[in-house]
């Protein structure tokens, strides 16, 4: 092994493990501001910034209940590839790998609500099962999309850090657009917010989590911090392109993507699946699909 | 070549024995014989491959005389089938297939007169790294398929009492499917390939008619008919080929290389042929007819044999398709574009329905369509995914198809709403069925590994569309076979357990094809390196070397990162799964449950069981609707590339 070989497996080794311990405790800050920019937009004070933490530390010391023996189990297999899939990540790999790996972690949640056999779960399940079907052509486009403006590699070290391009939201705005619309299923919130909501006045009982409680609810809630940091790396994955100026400016817009996706949150209600689905798909093709087209003729010439 | 002529033989011998013992007991001990040897077979030849290579066989230095009555033998045979369909054909009033044999028979017979006579054919056989592939397939899962059908037909007799017992004739055609698979895939000289190619229509034509329902009947003309269009296309294709003195695959793909135009009518042909034998659109309601066979012939049928023969051949001429692609009327045109829209819609199509054979029959259909679509490109990533995919859709599917029937024998229905609480009525069934979904779709498994390195090659085909196509499929995917595993792992209370009464057969055949599948998606990295890799080097001739295979094919990290994950994941539920010490309570039912997870205090006092379905989005995703569409997008592209193909030969001559 030479050098420069141990230099970048200690550059992956100390970026895996600073997104598993600082990736939550981020996330959780992010979402207690979700709360409290919440709470000022609907005119209340607020819960303090820090209260996911306490929720989440709560949760914990609650009764240890359950509906059946192996409910637990999916949901912390679902916390554990939430948290492969970020350090697939934030190691640089393959940007397929980690879109398949984080289809897995959901599966695992989905595989959780399917097995309490009760009857809001489900629905909450096949919901989630609608929402990925909804998202996931988008996510697929951006990826592809990125790999052709960044030298044809799938390597999110590669796509990050590739010197001899713009930066990639100048020649895919519109995949940025679809990423961002599909964003909105992806954080959970309203008006697809349909497997599980954090607004009561419009939930099926609880959803995907009606039969999660104490631990088991903890343990959704950090897979969900998890989740939330690599989403926004996706989106900064857009200006991202090796220089410290486009670092900052990527930092800027995933807090402003942030804030967004919360203000979307607020000022709608939820909508029929019946619109997510169509929605998710004719952004994926307008924004997506025909923005890709332009690249991929840019590269690879007009005639077929 | 012993091993060879002996791996064809061998099945065919022990299918007439078989048709000729009647008793349960002789049938039970001549077939697991059989298939122990047929295996044994298989794994010998590869054995002898890695020790020395690939072989082709030529005929002409010492057995010429073998090699022309070999031939004849052919021939007459074929005369013979000609004969039969059009007799079936008249008597069952399906005059299409009567005209079709009328057709095509005495085409290949003039032919073979007239010019085939004249062509020296050098290497009738031979085997490389692919028809290894397909040997290990055929040899292993064709035959644990075989086993299992033993069973299966007791039952199956078991059900039917009133009828005669025709299993001899059942096991007959199983066995001879095998022997005409081996033929395929050792076949060099095409005519012979035709041959092969011809009896597993035949084979499957008789399986799919077996239990002579009204039923039965239309859909085995219906599948009799559609094949035999792509057999005529064969014939065409071999006329033309034949016209320019070569008779031979290896023949037909050096062409390639060196004339493009003129291998463009005929590829395009035995392209066609294989779209139709491979159930692609528009000719995929013949596979979905096949589902009324009995299981394992639906097993056979899928996942190790016929269809597999489709895209054999699609995948045999993929290096030719590198050569013809640059223009847009080429085979790997129709391959691509027939492909992805089969994969597309037949995904769609699978999401609305509740029968659990059909969704199987239709994901066989969008994986073959993807198979396709990765041969097209021509490329070697391409052709890695593709090798990929066969192998893992052949036993994983295989498996699938088995847990059906097996869970369609104790349960009393193939319909998933009734396989509510299987976990709890037979858990190791549904066991090996949730292995199955899994390794259909989900990442780490190898089917999603194929799915990845296909959606990688497809951006170098310089045909976004297709690309397009699998993105939307691959998404449609994650959603049919959700909804399905999710019903798996529901725990539904008080469920009696009854999977004692399985057939012994069935369960060694599912507990091996359990074994299979994890073994393929542990080791398929030394898969890939010591059988795909040098496969794709040996196509491509001196255009590729093992360096700038790689720059094509997946990083062996990311294989190695897979091989860790699944690895994870399966040693995970083993010490965790199903170990709780927290207290369980019922499961909330808006306040009016009874406490015993299953029913509710309802109006009036009454108690009432509550029972879960699935979703099945028929505003969307009707069969019918996405079927019309598929039907309409492949027709429109077979018009477009045969026309113009028509008026490039007609105006210019080949």
């Amino acid at each position: 092994m030479t050098v420069m070989e141990f230099e970048s497996i200690m550059k992956i080794a100390a970026a895996v493990v600073a997104y598993i311990v600082f990736a939550p405790l981020l996330g959780g800050l992010l979402a207690g501001i979700d709360r409290k920019i919440t709470a000022r937009m609907q005119g209340r004070f607020g819960p303090p910034v820090l209260q996911p933490f306490y929720d989440v530390l709560k949760l914990l010391e609650k009764e240890p209940i359950t509906v059946n023996a192996s409910q637990d189990f999916f949901v912390g297999c679902s916390l554990l590839f939430m948290i492969i899939t970020g350090c697939m990540f934030f190691a640089g790999l393959s940007l397929l790998l980690f879109i398949f790996s984080l289809t897995t972690a959901s599966m695992f949640l989905v595989a959780a609500a399917y097995s309490s056999n009760s009857p809001y779960a489900q629905i909450g399940a096949e919901r989630e099962l609608l929402q990925m079907m909804a998202y996931e052509p988008m996510v697929l486009i951006a990826a592809i999309s990125l790999y052709l403006v960044k030298g044809m590699s799938f390597n999110i070290s590669d796509i990050a850090f590739f010197e001899e391009a713009p930066p990639g939201i100048i020649l895919l705005p519109g995949v940025f657009v679809g990423f961002l619309y599909i964003l909105t299923i992806k954080f959970r919130k309203s008006p697809f917010d349909l497997s599980m909501s954090h607004h009561a006045h419009q939930e099926l009982v609880k959803g995907l989590t009606t039969e999660f409680s104490g631990k088991t609810l903890a343990m959704l809630e950090i897979a969900h911090w998890y989740e939330n940091i690599f989403l926004l790396g996706f989106v900064f994955l857009f200006f991202s392109n090796g220089t410290i100026l486009m670092a900052v400016i990527g930092v800027i817009v995933c807090l402003l993507a942030y804030f967004l996706e919360v203000f979307i949150d607020n000022v709608n209600a939820r909508m029929k699946w019946q619109f997510a689905l169509n929605s998710a798909w004719i952004v994926a093709l307008t924004f997506g699909a025909v923005n890709m087209l332009v690249v991929y003729y840019r590269l690879f010439g007009g005639g077929v | 070549m012993s091993i060879v002529f002996s791996l064809i033989l061998l099945p065919a011998v022990v299918a007439v024995a078989l048709l000729l013992v009647k008793g349960d007991q002789a049938r039970g001990v001549l077939a697991i014989a059989g298939s122990i040897l047929i295996g044994a077979l298989s794994i010998f030849l590869t054995v002898r491959f890695f020790t020395s290579g690939s072989m082709t066989f030529n005929l002409n230095e010492n057995h010429e005389e073998l090699a022309e009555f070999i031939g004849y033998a052919m021939m007459a045979i074929e005369i013979i089938l000609a004969v039969v369909i059009f007799a079936l054909g008249i008597k069952h009033k399906k005059y299409l297939a009567s005209l079709l044999a009328a057709l095509q028979t005495p085409l290949m017979v003039w032919f073979e007169f007239s010019t085939g006579k004249n062509i020296e054919v050098e290497n009738a056989l031979y085997y490389d790294q692919l028809s290894i592939i397909m040997a290990l397939i055929i040899g292993i899962i064709g035959t644990l398929i075989c086993v299992y059908a033993l069973g299966y037909m007791k039952d199956f007799q078991h059900h039917h009492h009133d009828e005669a017992d025709r299993r001899p004739w059942f096991f007959f055609l199983l066995f001879l499917f095998l022997a005409a698979m081996y033929g395929i895939v050792f076949s060099n000289n095409l005519v012979w390939l035709y041959f092969f190619w011809e009896i597993t229509t035949l084979c499957s034509f008789f399986l799919i008619g077996f239990t002579k329902t009204k039923e039965a009947t239309n859909n085995s003309f219906r599948a009799l008919i559609m094949n035999l269009f792509g057999g005529l296309a064969f014939v065409l294709a071999i006329i033309l080929v034949g016209r320019n003195g070569v008779l031979e695959l290896s023949g037909l793909l050096q062409m390639a290389a060196y004339s493009p135009q003129i291998v463009t009518p005929p590829l395009i042909l035995l392209v066609f042929a294989g779209l139709t034998k491979a159930a692609q659109m528009p000719f995929n309601s013949w596979l979905l007819g096949a589902m009324v066979a009995p299981t394992p012939t639906s097993a056979l049928l899928h996942s190790s044999t016929m269809v597999k023969a489709g895209v054999f051949l699609i995948l045999k001429l993929a290096p030719a398709f590198m050569m013809t692609n640059s223009s847009l009327v080429s085979a790997g045109t129709l391959a691509m574009m027939v492909g992805g829209i089969t994969f597309l819609m037949a995904s769609c199509a699978a999401i609305s329905q509740s029968n659990a054979k059909r969704v199987l029959a239709y994901s066989t259909v969008a994986n073959l369509g993807l198979i396709i679509v990765c041969a097209g490109t021509g490329m070697p990533g391409g052709i890695w995914a593709a090798t990929m995919l066969i192998i893992f859709h052949a036993v994983t599917k295989s498996l699938l198809f088995l847990c059906v029937g097996t869970a369609e024998h104790n349960i009393g229905s193939r319909d998933i709403e009734d396989m509510d609480g299987l976990f709890s009525r037979m858990p190791r069934l549904a066991l090996f069925m949730i292995v199955g979904i899994s390794a259909m779709f989900l990442a780490p498994f190898g089917m999603l590994v194929s799915k990845w390195a296909a959606l990688e090659s497809l951006i170098y085909s310089s045909n976004p569309l297709v690309l397009l196509m699998v993105v939307f499929g691959s998404s449609v995917t994650v959603f049919y076979w959700g909804k399905w595993l999710g019903k798996m792992l529901a725990i539904v209370a008080k469920r009696e357990n009854i999977q004692h009464n399985v057939h012994k057969e069935e369960w060694s055949s599912l507990g091996s094809l359990v074994a299979l599948v994890i073994a393929a998606c542990i080791t398929f990295p030394a898969f890939s390196k010591r059988l795909v890799e040098p496969f794709i080097i040996s196509v491509y001739g001196g255009l590729l070397t093992e360096e700038n295979l790689q720059n094509f094919l997946l990083g062996s990290e990311n294989l190695y990162i897979m091989m860790i994950m699944t690895a994870v994941i399966l040693l995970l539920p083993m010490l965790f799964l199903g170990k709780s010490n927290k207290r369980i309570m019922p499961i909330y039912l808006a306040g009016a449950g009874l406490n015993d997870n299953l029913k509710f205090m309802g109006s009036m006092q009454k108690e009432t069981e509550f029972s879960l379905r699935n979703w099945y989005m028929e505003g969307y995703f009707a069969e019918k609707r996405m079927n019309l569409i598929g039907i309409i997008a492949t027709v429109l592209v077979m018009v477009y590339i045969f026309s113009s193909v028509a008026a490039v030969v007609f105006r210019g001559g080949v």
